[in-house]
């Protein structure tokens, strides 16, 4: 490895690279579009006004800042390191989403566009996007994989009744990275009146970017919080890593505190060397897709491959470009658990703190499961609980042969 | 570009097919066509079959898809040409092979290669144009290239000597245009309306003040295309442009001539190139 930089916090450049990650791998008819976003997002950033009405709403609407909560049971029942959960899961929506959907869509407003469109996998960034949208009052059209679409009916009729139209996407595979072709194939027809809303830190520049700015509140306020309960720093940080949204909002405010040692979690599915997994930088390698270089699962041909997990949300074949490159600067450890590490920690949570995790932050807690009692009492240990459970009962239900 | 930008790059002298066609094209006072499909669909013998016809039945110049599982650009009858050919087993290696079977069988007819990034950089991207170039590839055109990430492939295609056929769009404004312009080579194809491949029909008018504009901007050729279906849209495209592309219906003809089973016809590949020779009389006719 090349020597490190000063700061893991400066990225990307101008060209939305961070080393040789992201990038605007789009078509021409995109890039106009990418660059106005890029210009009005520089804009608002730079209003005091603009980062008013986002605190705003986080307070008001969202229902921020999210406790920062001591886990004693987890802590006693494993016998190890002291657990702290960030309670985003309790956020408007029950999902971190949210945080970006109110960035993106006030910003949308600015910029003067009426129509929202968005790609959804599991279906919490759809909801996000549809709320959003129905409290302001803007058209909003939801892509979906048609084998979404039916795994995930109950956001479908959310989305619904909030007044968002679902388009289940038939093409390729019909799974959210499909959805997500459809939704740039929606935008270059409707350059006009269009804002796309994408759902992680992964795309052309500037989504990694502005995406990772509006999930950061996560990780400010984990700082603030923690240095209140415990007097300093946490020793390490975990989070799940699908698109990686809810990690980069955890870790990039730490990035630079270097006695924090920082984890993502990618979702094994059912064993990486069972070729069945959605863990883009333990089984991937990188490539160009959706806008951006970074690891992505492909074949020999660079075509790209399915992923999967029992968790909708983590299902994408690729990840946010800088979390490949926080990979490959070492700054970051990124591990996997498998479907069945997720459902025994989806119970575990269940039962010793009364909280019903969603299946994606279970992969973390299966993590923190796994190294929790290997490490000292005053080891302090911050999760990011990103979204509750609801949405899964369904599948949870299925996995243990109960007919709802 | 000058000769001394071309000199500085250290170019690798081009092909020569490209630029030699169209100045045939002018000599005879009229447009080309420029036909699409994607290599190996649907079926890799098939698709031999069709594409070393294609200069007898009339094409121009010829693109060949190298299919991709993520085709953002492109609409429903590409993006189902793509997942046919990519079933049947179609490779980046394997669309190379067709390339030469057809330079084999062609030795002046224009063949430009038509895709995405991805499957490039996984081959790598050295060893894609020395092959793409003995194979006699004359030109790229890659989708999710724009000028902001010419390092990638455009410059080592222009070393290479292969011409970088970069699209413009109806979004790319007069501001925009020279940086797109700026290391296009062979002709530029022009996007004639917003939205994904074969979704709408071409209308004349916007597309003429679309041409005008860019010849002010550039000395290339222009190929205009999305939405052209008949030999009578082909004639009126070439009215204004250098050359009309079909491809979205193309590719439809070969969908159109698969049995309940998804196997193609006995008769595929002549009612594909009938269809070409009808849409190349279009081109024969104008001006």
């Amino acid at each position: 490895m090349s020597e490190l930089p000063n700061s893991f916090r400066t990225g990307p450049d101008e060209g939305g690279h961070f080393g040789i990650f992201g990038g605007r791998f789009v078509a021409e008819t995109l890039m106009p579009l990418v660059l106005e976003v890029e210009a009005a997002y520089e804009a608002a950033k730079a209003d005091p006004a603009y980062r008013d009405e986002i605190d705003y709403y986080a307070k008001h609407y969202v229902g921020r800042p999210s406790p920062l909560y001591f886990a004693s049971r987890l802590t006693e029942h494993l016998g190890g390191a002291k657990i702290y959960l960030k309670r985003d899961e309790l956020n408007h929506t029950g999902s971190h989403k949210i945080n970006n959907v109110m960035g993106q869509i006030l910003l949308a407003r600015r910029m003067g566009k009426s129509k929202i469109i968005a790609e959804t996998g599991a279906g919490q960034h759809g909801v996000a996007t549809a709320t959003a949208c129905a409290l302001f009052g803007l058209e909003c059209k939801v892509f979906m994989g048609a084998l979404d679409v039916e795994r995930q009916a109950p956001n479908v009729f959310r989305m619904k009744l909030l007044g968002a139209e679902v388009v289940p996407v038939t093409s390729g595979r019909s799974t959210l990275k499909d959805a997500m072709n459809e939704a740039l194939r929606d935008w270059v027809a409707n350059v006009e009146d269009t804002f796309y809303c994408i759902g992680t830190v992964a795309g052309p520049h500037p989504y990694p970017q502005m995406v990772r700015d509006f999930q950061s509140v996560i990780g400010r306020e984990a700082k603030q919080q923690m240095l209140e309960a415990e007097g300093r720093l946490p020793d390490a940080l975990v989070a799940c890593i699908g698109g990686g949204s809810n990690a980069m909002g955890l870790f990039h405010p730490f990035l630079d505190d270097k006695e924090v040692r920082i984890i993502g979690v990618e979702a094994a599915g059912e064993g990486i060397e069972s070729g069945h997994h959605a863990a883009s930088l333990s089984g991937g390698r990188p490539g160009v897709l959706h806008g951006n270089r970074t690891y992505l699962l492909q074949d020999d041909d660079g075509q790209i491959l399915e992923a999967h997990s029992i968790s909708a949300g983590l299902d994408y074949p690729g990840i946010g470009p800088e979390h490949s490159w926080l990979k490959e600067t070492g700054r970051v450890e990124y591990v996997s658990a498998t479907d069945a590490d997720a459902l025994e920690a989806f119970q575990l949570c269940s039962r010793k703190e009364g909280i019903i995790p969603a299946l994606e932050p279970s992969h973390a807690l299966a993590h923190v499961m796994k190294i929790a009692p290997t490490l000292p009492k005053d080891h302090i240990l911050c999760m990011n609980m990103c979204g509750r459970g609801d949405k899964d009962v369904h599948t949870v239900a299925g996995h243990f042969g109960v007919d709802l | 570009m000058s000769a001394d930008a071309a000199a500085a790059l250290e170019l690798a002298p081009d092909s020569g097919r490209i630029a030699k066609r169209f100045a045939q094209l002018k000599a005879e006072g009229r447009g080309g066509l420029v036909t699409f499909l994607t290599a190996g669909d649907p079926d890799y013998e098939t698709s031999l079959e069709i594409v070393t016809g294609l200069p007898a039945a009339g094409a121009d110049l010829i693109e060949l898809g190298m299919p991709f599982t993520d085709p953002m650009a492109d609409g429903p009858a590409i993006q189902a040409a793509g997942l046919r050919a990519l079933n049947a087993g179609q490779t980046l290696p394997k669309t190379l092979t067709l390339a030469r079977a057809l330079r084999d069988a062609d030795a002046d007819a224009p063949i430009v290669l038509m895709g995405y990034y991805n499957p490039i950089y996984s081959y790598g991207v050295e060893r894609f144009l020395t092959d793409a170039r003995e194979a006699g590839v004359d030109g790229l055109i890659i989708v999710d290239l724009p000028p902001e990430e010419d390092a990638e492939l455009c410059l080592p295609a222009m070393r290479a000597g292969l011409n970088f056929i970069r699209l413009a769009t109806p979004t790319t404004d007069d501001k925009r245009l020279p940086k797109v312009l700026a290391n296009s080579s062979g002709f530029v194809y022009y996007v004639s309306i917003l939205g994904i491949t074969g979704t709408k029909e071409i209308q004349d008018a916007p597309v003429r003040a679309a041409v005008e504009r860019l010849k002010r901007h550039t000395e290339l050729p222009i190929a205009v295309g999305f939405g052209i279906k008949t030999a009578d849209q082909v004639a009126a495209i070439c009215e204004s442009a250098d050359a009309a592309v079909v491809g979205s219906a193309i590719v439809s003809k070969i969908a159109e001539a698969l049995d309940e089973t998804g196997a193609p016809r006995p008769d595929l590949a002549r009612r594909v190139l009938d269809y070409v020779a009808e849409l190349a009389a279009g081109a024969r006719r104008s001006r």
